[in-house]
């Protein structure tokens, strides 16, 4: 019989694995370590940027952020205002938002609610597709099709707004002809983040417990009226969680807003005008700074999108979150 | 038995409502059938699209040659394409052992203050956006070095990575039927190696997914390699490595010059070759767009299958 080498009890490596506790000691280390990389690394971003942005916090002061009715960007004389990127930035993405929910909230009702059963594994993965799209095919296609073929034309039936007393800031045309444009941009994210929307809202519908179906069925609503009067407002905070969320990807997005957008530095309030983005404006300027103070305000500029998507984020957790918490872990049937 | 007025009266309101519910109910679930198809046409719209452009353009040449000047007919992009797979290959080998690891402690100790900060961690590095990931890897890397280059893309992506790869470890350890790791553990195995020799191999199948998820999500990400690949269209590693084999460098000096240099990727050369005036350099990045979605949607529809056929085995 082969005789098994045990470690004598002074032995280095017997004091070794009693002192690590067969390795164990180490393992935890290790894990502990690697999770506090991942840790370190979110606030070494925060940080960073901070830090790099030091100079032009000081010397742009918070005239850089805050609205002002004719902000110029002008990198040649050292004048920085980012209002208009802030301005062009919010507006694409809330409209983004308005345009999409309706949409997503349809898609996950019926994905949910109503499809049958055979089709609701193929559809839930083209939804997903949708995700998977790289944003500069999204930008391709745009510029190439969607745009003169479905955004010139909406934006030709807009310009009419433009007479309207109170909405002509809005919406004064014409479009270009290219059609690039903040409703361009506005458009691309709507098809982009129709997919986060609608997957996380399906996921809440699917969560809420067949009983609160079954009581309002059974009380004699008719299946849209328990979706609109029972489901929806049970799932209410967990679908703000999901708007949130496609806020916090349109807010981000660059490349495909890059290529639609027109990255024009002008101050206009017209949805019909090409403009920039925080995030496409980085793109565009961030390689070919001209001096020192436009890279940090460049940077400045990151640390606002970083904050912002900060706080949406923190916020779409707390209501995500509060969902699953109230939820019991009742199985659908 | 005569009907009263009143008993009349709600018969009729009741008929009427009735009709106005119905119709009511009809409307809006087929307007729900309808919007989903409305949020499919851009997808087949563009699948087809980028389908039927790209595939005139792509030839042999286009995958095995560089760009050509402008002017002279075909080129192709294996430059971008080679530049794709060592920046990902990179991403991955920064992004995956620290994720995994950082997993198993989350799996491990979800209630621990590091293990909920961690979550957290995990949820905010997933939002913020790409770019700014490319500002901070700028800011730390390529202004201390002073020149771009792969690896600088390679650990942005890894950033973009390390979420979905955390998230789906945590996910798939958790799933590992609690038999297994109390098993081995009453078997004298130390933790460690209960980790490592039970729990991963049992939950690999789920990991790898999560890996071709993240994988393909970050092939197709531009914004963070901007100005930290930056982009160069004479990058050939066929020709570094014959260089280096005649030179008899060491290996390690050739794959630091693999990776120690600017390097294009697919979605870059997509977008510089978009912005230019030049119909065959616009034809090049409809091919570039074909090759780039055929990737990542066959990984993502690959991993997916994947996950049902084992779903579908585990339920018997």
């Amino acid at each position: 019989m082969k005789k098994i080498s045990v470690p004598r009890e002074n032995h280095w490596l017997a004091r070794f694995q009693r002192s690590t506790h067969h390795g164990d000691v180490l393992w935890s280390g290790l894990i502990i370590l690697a999770s506090l990389l991942v840790l370190a690394l979110v606030i070494a971003i925060g940080w960073m940027l901070w830090q790099q942005s030091a100079d032009a916090r000081v010397k742009l002061g918070w005239g850089f952020i805050l609205p002002t009715s004719n902000a110029t960007w002008d990198p040649l004389s050292g004048v920085f205002q980012s209002w208009a990127f802030i301005y062009s930035t919010l507006m694409t993405s809330l409209l983004a938002i308005l345009l999409a929910v309706p949409i997503s909230v349809g898609i996950a009702i019926f994905l949910a609610e109503l499809c049958p059963p055979s089709l609701r594994l193929p559809l839930n993965w083209m939804i997903e597709l949708l995700a998977a799209i790289p944003s500069v095919v999204y930008g391709l296609w745009g510029i190439f099709v969607f745009l003169p073929k479905v955004v010139v034309p909406i934006g030709e039936g807009l310009a009419i707004l433009g007479q309207v007393p109170v909405l002509n800031s809005f919406f004064t045309g014409p479009i270009p002809l290219s059609g690039s444009s903040r409703l361009a941009a506005a458009m691309i994210l709507t098809i982009m983040i129709i997919p986060t929307i609608a997957a996380i809202t399906r996921d809440v519908l699917l969560a809420i417990p067949n009983s609160q179906r079954e009581a309002a069925m059974g009380l004699g609503s008719t299946r849209w009226e328990m979706i609109w009067q029972v489901l929806l407002p049970y799932g209410l905070s967990g679908m703000l969680g999901a708007i949130i969320l496609g806020l916090g990807r349109a807010l981000g997005e660059t490349m495909a807003v890059t290529m639609v957008i027109g990255n024009s530095l002008e101050a206009t309030n017209s949805l019909l005008k090409p403009g920039s983005t925080m995030a496409s404006l980085l793109a565009n300027q961030f390689k070919e700074a001209v001096s020192q103070l436009h890279t940090d305000a460049m940077i400045e500029i990151g640390l606002t999108l970083f904050v912002i998507t900060l706080i949406l984020n923190l916020i779409a957790r707390f209501l995500v979150w509060q969902v699953a918490r109230r939820t019991p872990q009742e199985a659908r049937a | 038995m005569t009907t009263t007025r009143f008993q009349e009266l709600i018969a009729r309101n009741e008929v009427a409502h009735s009709q106005r519910r119905r119709i009511t109910n009809a409307v809006m679930l087929t307007l729900t059938g309808l919007l989903t198809l409305l949020a499919l046409i851009p997808l087949f719209w563009i699948v087809g699209y980028v389908i039927y452009r790209g595939g005139s353009t792509i030839n042999l040449a286009f995958f095995t040659q560089l760009s050509r000047p402008l002017g002279m007919a075909g080129g192709g992009v294996l430059f971008s394409i080679e530049g794709t797979a060592v920046i990902t290959i990179l991403a991955c080998l920064f992004a995956i052992p620290p994720g995994v690891l950082a997993a198993f402690y989350v799996a491990r100790n979800p209630n621990t203050p590091l293990g909920v900060a961690l979550r957290f961690g995990t949820d905010v590095l997933a939002g913020v956006p790409s770019i700014v990931m490319g500002l901070f890897i700028y800011v730390i890397l390529v202004v201390p070095t002073k020149h771009y280059s792969a690896w600088a893309g390679g650990l942005a992506l890894a950033i973009l990575m390390l979420p979905t790869i955390i998230r789906t470890t945590e996910e798939m350890l958790k799933l590992v039927p609690h038999t297994l790791r109390e098993g081995s553990l009453g078997l004298g195995a130390p933790e460690w190696k209960t980790s490592l020799s039970v729990m991963f191999p049992a939950a690999l199948n789920g990991i790898i997914t999560g890996f071709l998820l993240a994988i393909a999500r970050s092939v197709g990400e531009t914004a963070p390699l901007l100005f930290t690949a930056l982009g160069n269209e004479q990058y050939d590693v066929g020709k570094i490595v014959q260089g280096g084999i005649q030179t008899h460098q060491s290996l390690f000096m050739i794959i630091g010059r693999i990776v120690n240099q600017p390097v294009d990727s697919l979605p870059l050369t997509l977008w510089k070759y978009a912005q230019q005036p030049y119909p065959e350099r616009i034809d090049q990045s409809w091919g570039v767009a074909l090759v780039l979605m055929i990737f990542v949607l066959l990984i993502e529809i690959a991993a997916r299958l994947w996950v049902e056929s084992r779903k579908r085995a585990l339920q018997g």
